[in-house]
């Protein structure tokens, strides 16, 4: 029999896998990625476009971390566009339509050519298994492939059940098989599961839509994209089509909810309320007669069309009839019925902030299995799950996001501390501390942590020291130096009379200054490059916000320190009512922090804990 | 570190009412009242005036320089009169002084724990006593908040939960079918809190509470002797400030300070079964007034309660012990028996609940209400140049929510996408 040996196996090749493959072979360690064919590697099974508000930022601290997701997007961008151009950098989210075969094409390539990665195809059946813990992955074939930390990245692929109208069968996105028996092994890790769903819309023959009837959304004149390392688009770019539902498709749809998989009864899973199907939006916006469909391109090699919005489970002929009812789709060709489907996840509660499963040594978890939705998602837990994963490997301290640092942190958090009601997806008011979260400065937060980690290549580490030079350098130029109100009236700049002397990034500060009105104060300014200059103007803006923040922040890390250890026994404290030892013993909070925000807790209990915490430290040490 | 302060002994017309500071700013706040900082864990009697050189008190003032004080930080404690004015007008005056804040519950045993100046047996003990403020705080801001002002509350937090949710909509679902100007609809909802706040600050209600302080009521049967006992009370330990007849034959009110504490009696009307349509309003009213009392003293005869069930802490006492052969736990309002003892019990009770709170608390609501009306102006300054400062208002509008926490309760980001999912049509 086969026997192969690695640090990390890797289980899956969608963004979760691909992500927490590259990472963990950034770090040095062996990783092997097991997936059913290497034709399913990046595959965009939904819809096919990267970022977003809240997803942009994710992407963007991917690649602060030298991951992988940003530079193929970009590379398979064809239409870019920066979400809230016009509202505060804090919440700009760069997006772009992503040429699906591109994308498969470049992720594949990006992951045969890293160092220390091995794609194995074949179909992970049950784990190896020391005692409690996972060491290893066995095959279909029968073989093995014994490892340090296994990553279970398999998506909807827990007892998958795709429903089209009232028909339905079991499986994972389209044409792939279920994983029943590993879904067997993971019951018997006795692990909380729960039920989700979510729906795709009938994908069309872009040669059968008549566009010229269409209103077209084109891409931004100047692109923002994706990684820090990324100059400009390299594909071709295209517009968007939008066209609307009306009354008619409104009325076909009413008419027949009966059989919709959702509405006839044959869904029991949660779908998200941000992401509903045509049905849905009938049904609870009872009083909207129209709603918006974007046409969005798959691909430049084909003419498939993913029509944005009107995801759906009602059976062929009903999808048909109602797409044939929508302006510039009289015509159209359905080339894939769109279907709904139902998946198990894993309550993440029962993970830690590293994304290993607390109570199964030497697994972890990352993606969709967690009750997650989307790429973005799914590849910043591939990430946090391979580095964490590589470094358990290499016997080496955990590398833990912090809310305060990053969206990566306030998804994590969120997941092992609240868990999920539907599938969970970004928003940028998931972070409290979203002005100084930014997908501009993803880079300043985050790199410097990568690079200490060992995960970055000299590529980046030359161009971010570079970046943080001219920055430091630049910033340290516009304080140097401070201008009465006096002063500043007489080169033209209104600033109020109030006696007090302000620096350059001060007055960038203000809301109706930019660094051309700065020019002035100082001849050396006009050195400063566009690009720094542009950085500068952004960091200023919420410079007061962000100093009027570092009392939470600072309060959060000092928690956030106070590390509670994993066999911790919170029965040992005796003044703890039942009912705080009963839920912080089903949480096994990582911190302090995480303790405080269960839901329930007293300052009282949290200063017994942290009294407990600081007195065994000491025996510890004595 | 913020400098932290808090009212650390009961609450109440005491001797002396101790005042801690803790924190950088501690003894630089010390040197500002009392003109200088006496020596390390000397105590020295000054004079404590506001920066405008208004007089507080006298007080004994004492410092302890860290490390070696309670918390580890510098420490600074006031020792004043126990007026309740007097301590009222310190703690105001110390929220009015930048850097300074008001502990959070077990706050200043948190801080001596982060500095290594407990051990664990200490903190078993002082747990007790932080759960019970947090609980006495609790209590409070029920007691506060039961009546029209928890009504209001109610209303601001659905009002913050709209406004926050149109807001996050046009930012976090610009790409959606979202209205793309939710101003003028965030504005009304924005100054419509803002306006509410501050006729609370003024003090409408809190006043009317200070003023009317704990109210105590006397339930009993008719000619069962309480108007008898009233004016025992008041002739006694008590002093009448104001009597006044209610309106038909309800209730009588009578304040009084009664052993330090502002109280006000509640003489209502004898319970009893009746067929006079204006006799059983006036019951009903009795009724009413009396189970919404702190604290209800109910005079039996024979053992029969009257059918006003009796809370926590209550008193229950046999009315007459003139005419009583056993006279525990009975009274008279002719002889005087039992009337030092009752007064003795409502004091207690009465002070146990203000424990840790009153003026703290009242004070604690009115500061978090200034914090929010200051959030929500910047809120509504911010608001014409939507698009570009959507963010920053969208921060201020969370920083005034945070504030009110006490008040409207914790508001989640879920709460704000259920109104967000709730109202808009996301999902292209």
């Amino acid at each position: 029999m086969k026997h192969l040996d690695f640090d990390v196996v890797v289980i899956g090749g969608g963004h979760a896998g691909s992500e927490a493959a590259h990472a963990s072979a950034r770090m040095g360690a062996r990783t092997a990625l097991l997936t059913l064919n290497r034709s399913g590697i990046g595959v965009m099974s939904c819809n096919p476009a990267i970022g977003g508000l809240g997803k942009g930022h994710l992407v963007r601290e991917i690649d602060a971390m030298d991951g992988v997701m940003g530079r193929v997007a970009d590379r398979a961008g064809i239409q870019f566009r920066l979400l809230n151009r016009r509202k505060g950098p804090a919440v700009q989210g760069p997006r772009a339509q992503a040429d699906r075969k591109i994308y498969r094409e470049t992720m594949l390539s990006e992951l045969t050519n890293c160092p220390n990665l091995s794609i194995i195809e074949g179909e992970a059946c049950d784990f190896v298994m020391s005692g409690d813990t996972v060491t290893g992955v066995i095959l279909q074939d029968g073989s093995q492939i014994t490892s340090t930390a296994v990553i279970l990245t398999t998506g909807t692929f827990l007892r998958g059940v795709i429903h089209i109208g009232d028909v339905s069968r079991p499986g994972g996105r389209m044409g792939d098989k279920p994983s029943i028996r590993l879904a067997e092994r993971m019951d018997s890790f006795d692990l909380n599961l729960g039920r989700l769903k979510t729906g795709t819309p009938p994908r069309l023959n872009g040669k059968t839509i008549n566009w010229e009837s269409l209103e077209s959304q084109p891409g931004d004149e100047d692109p923002a994209l994706f990684s820090f390392l990324s100059g400009s688009p390299h594909a071709r770019q295209i517009a968007c089509g939008i066209t609307h539902t009306n009354e008619k498709t409104h009325d076909i749809i009413r008419e027949n909810l009966a059989r919709s998989a959702m509405y006839g009864g044959h869904i029991d899973g949660i779908g998200p309320r941000y992401c509903p199907s045509i049905e849905d939006k009938i049904v609870r916006f009872a009083d909207k007669t129209s709603h918006q469909i974007f046409l969005e391109p798959e691909s430049l090699s084909d003419d498939v069309i993913y029509p944005n919005g009107i995801s759906t489970s009602l059976p062929e002929d009903v999808q048909n009839d109602y797409v044939h009812s929508i302006q510039g789709l009289e015509n159209a060709e359905i080339l894939q019925p769109g279907y709904a489907i139902e998946y198990d996840y894993v309550d993440p509660r029962a993970l830690d902030a590293t994304l290993a499963l607390k109570s199964v040594p030497g697994l972890y978890l990352a993606g969709q299995i967690n009750g997650t939705t989307g790429y973005e998602e799914a590849a910043a837990q591939g990430l946090v799950a391979g580095l964490n994963a590589a470094l358990a490997s290499q016997q080496r301290d955990a590398v833990i996001f912090s809310r305060s640092e990053s969206y990566i942190g306030v998804m994590i958090d969120d997941l092992i501390t609240r868990g999920v009601t539907e599938p969970y997806r970004m928003f940028t008011s998931r972070a409290e501390f979203r002005l100084s979260l930014r997908a501009d400065n993803a880079d300043q937060r985050l790199t410097n942590k990568a690079i200490a980690l060992g995960c970055v290549g000299e590529t980046r580490k030359t161009a971010f020291t570079a970046k943080m030079e001219r920055l430091t350098k630049s910033r340290a130029l516009l304080d140097a130096q401070n201008f009465t109100p006096n002063q500043l009236s007489d080169l033209g700049l209104k600033v109020r009379q109030d006696g007090s002397r302000r620096t350059g990034y001060q007055l960038l500060a203000f809301p109706d200054v930019d660094f051309n009105m700065i020019l002035p104060l100082n001849p050396d300014f006009a050195q400063i490059d566009a690009e720094t200059r542009a950085q500068l103007e952004k960091d200023a803006i919420y410079a007061n916000y962000i100093d009027r923040q570092a009392r939470d922040v600072e309060m959060m890390r000092r928690d956030e320190a106070h590390e509670i250890p994993a066999e911790f026994d919170y029965e040992a404290i005796h003044s703890l009512s039942n009912e705080m030892k009963s839920k912080l013993s089903a949480a096994r909070p990582v911190n302090l922090a995480q303790a405080g925000r269960i839901d329930g807790m007293t300052p009282a209990a949290l200063t017994l804990l942290l009294s407990h915490l600081k007195s065994q430290a000491r025996n510890k040490s004595a | 570190m913020d400098t932290v302060y808090a009212l650390s002994t009961t609450q109440g017309k005491a001797g002396v009412a101790v005042i801690r500071i803790s924190g950088p700013l501690a003894l630089s706040t010390a040197q500002a009242l009392s003109g200088d900082v006496p020596q390390p864990r000397r105590a020295a009697l000054r004079l404590l005036r506001s920066p405008e050189g208004t007089r507080i008190d006298e007080a004994l003032v004492l410092a302890f320089p860290a490390p070696h004080s309670f918390t580890g930080e510098d420490v600074v404690e006031l020792q004043t009169h126990g007026s309740v004015a007097v301590v009222s007008a310190l703690l105001d005056l110390l929220g009015q002084m930048p850097g300074l804040r008001p502990a959070d519950p077990g706050e200043f045993t948190r801080r001596a724990l982060e500095n290594g100046r407990l051990d664990l047996a200490q903190v078993e003990g002082l747990a007790d006593l932080i759960e019970a403020e947090t609980e006495a705080q609790r209590r409070q801001a029920l007691r506060v908040l039961s009546g029209d002002l928890g009504k209001r509350a109610e209303a601001w937090r659905q009002n913050l939960i709209r406004a926050v949710a149109l807001l996050e909509a046009t930012i976090d679902f610009a790409d959606e079918d979202v209205p793309v100007d939710v101003t003028p609809e965030l504005h009304d909802l924005v100054s419509g809190v803002a306006h509410s706040l501050r006729v609370e600050i003024k003090g409408v209600r809190y006043a009317e509470r200070v003023r009317s302080g704990f109210e105590v009521a006397i339930i009993g049967a008719p000619n069962v002797g309480k108007s008898t006992l009233l004016n025992a009370l008041a002739g006694r330990d008590a002093a009448i400030t104001s009597e006044y007849a209610g309106t038909t034959r309800d209730v009588i009110e009578v304040r009084m300070d009664l052993a330090g504490l502002p109280v006000t009696l509640l003489d209502t009307a004898g319970l009893r079964d009746t067929t006079d349509a204006v006799e059983t309003i006036g019951i009903d009213r009795a009724r009413a007034r009396a189970a919404q009392a702190d604290l209800r003293v109910f005079l039996i005869e024979n053992d029969d309660l009257p059918d006003l069930p009796p809370q926590a802490d209550d008193i229950i006492l046999h009315a007459k012990a003139d005419t009583l052969p056993d006279k525990t736990n009975a009274i008279s309002g002719q002889t005087g028996h039992g009337v030092s003892e009752l007064i003795s019990r409502i004091t207690d009770t009465l002070k146990a609940r203000a424990s840790g709170t009153g003026v703290a608390t009242r004070l604690r609501h009115k500061q978090a209400m200034e914090r929010a009306v200051t959030a929500l102006e910047a809120t509504l300054e911010l608001l014409p140049g939507h698009e570009a400062s959507a963010d920053i208002a969208a921060e201020e509008l969370h920083t005034a929510i945070r504030a009110l926490d006490s008040l409207v309760g914790r508001v989640d980001i879920e709460n704000v996408l259920d109104e967000i999912f709730a109202s808009f049509c996301i999902g292209k």
